[in-house]
């Protein structure tokens, strides 16, 4: 079996209150030195075999269209994952 | 007259929709998300709740349900259509509307008595109102913040086409205070606050979510 690993971020510009949240809380356990934290989301494809080109213009292809909102997110970044892991 | 309700699975308001079009004296016609079938209906509204849990993204999966496949084009063809919360979210993540909604910037899910002001009254839902007019329903999400890129906010209000804007603070960040917005054509508007739980006495805040319905059945009965 092969993995597509999809990496999706909110926008820079586009305010982010899980990430604050996080980002609130990490001083309180002693960690002062992160000036902000951002979260986004990770996709995780299973495909039969090794992961195709063709498998990855999917993948690419499935991010635009639903895994993201291109109104607010970006498809950071649609990669095979290494077997080996 | 015949006014369709969407249930998707996890929409909450579908009934309440319901019933407000009976109240108006109009037939509300239960429309399923997995049938690609509007039944005749003469306007559809998309009501609010969780649809798939909002897994992934509010609205992003009810967006591909088989009921949106007819409900879309039908929707670009003039077909009038009101998202309320929920069906808000739909609507932006069918790029029926634009812009998108975002968890509110305090992070707290909110219910509350909301006004609004009332822009735009030439869309097929507004029509019964007074431009200015304050109106009182209630707003009640976790994810009700709007969002567009400046250029689109520019173009939304140099069209006039923000709808409603809250009224007072703003209750969830939403960009320059919008409530609601429509499309070029004013047959399609979108809003996180609920006129269907503002349509009977003793019920709700006021009465303030009749002219919705009323609008639209006079933007029927005109086309």
């Amino acid at each position: 079996m092969g993995h597509v690993v999809i990496d999706v971020m909110l926008k820079p510009e586009i305010l982010d209150p899980q990430g604050q949240a996080v980002g609130g809380a990490l001083p309180r356990l002693g960690f002062e030195q992160f000036t902000e934290v951002r979260q986004g989301k990770r996709f995780v494809l299973t495909v039969d075999g090794e992961v195709t080109d063709e498998h990855l213009a999917a993948a690419a292809e499935a991010a635009e269209k639903l895994l993201s909102n291109p109104v607010i997110e970006d498809v950071v970044s649609v990669r095979a994952e290494d077997p080996d892991q | 007259m015949k006014v369709g309700v969407v249930t998707f699975p996890g929409s909450l308001d579908d009934r309440d929709a319901a019933r407000a079009v009976r109240a108006v004296g109009a037939e509300a016609v239960t429309l399923w998300h997995g049938d690609a079938d509007l039944k005749g209906v003469d306007a559809v509204i998309l009501p609010g709740g969780f649809s798939y849990g909002d897994y992934l993204r509010c609205g992003a999966i009810a967006r591909f349900a088989p009921v949106m496949d007819a409900l879309i084009p039908a929707a670009q063809g003039g077909l009038p259509v009101i998202g309320i919360c929920n069906g808000f979210q739909v609507l932006c993540e069918s790029h029926l509307l634009p812009g998108a909604l975002i968890r509110n910037d305090h992070r707290k899910f909110n219910c509350v008595d909301q006004r609004l002001v009332v822009e735009n009254t030439q869309t097929a839902w507004t029509s019964d109102f007074e431009v200015g007019q304050e109106i009182t329903i209630v707003l009640k999400n976790g994810e009700g913040g709007f969002v567009a890129d400046e250029p689109t906010l520019d173009r939304l209000e140099g069209e006039g086409r923000v709808v409603f804007r809250y009224a007072g603070d703003n209750p969830n960040g939403s960009y320059r205070k919008i409530a609601g917005i429509t499309n070029e054509r004013g047959n399609i508007v979108g809003l996180m606050p609920h006129p269907e739980h503002a349509v009977e006495e003793g019920y709700g805040p006021s009465t303030d979510g009749l002219p919705f319905f009323t609008s639209v059945l006079k933007a029927v009965v005109n086309a």
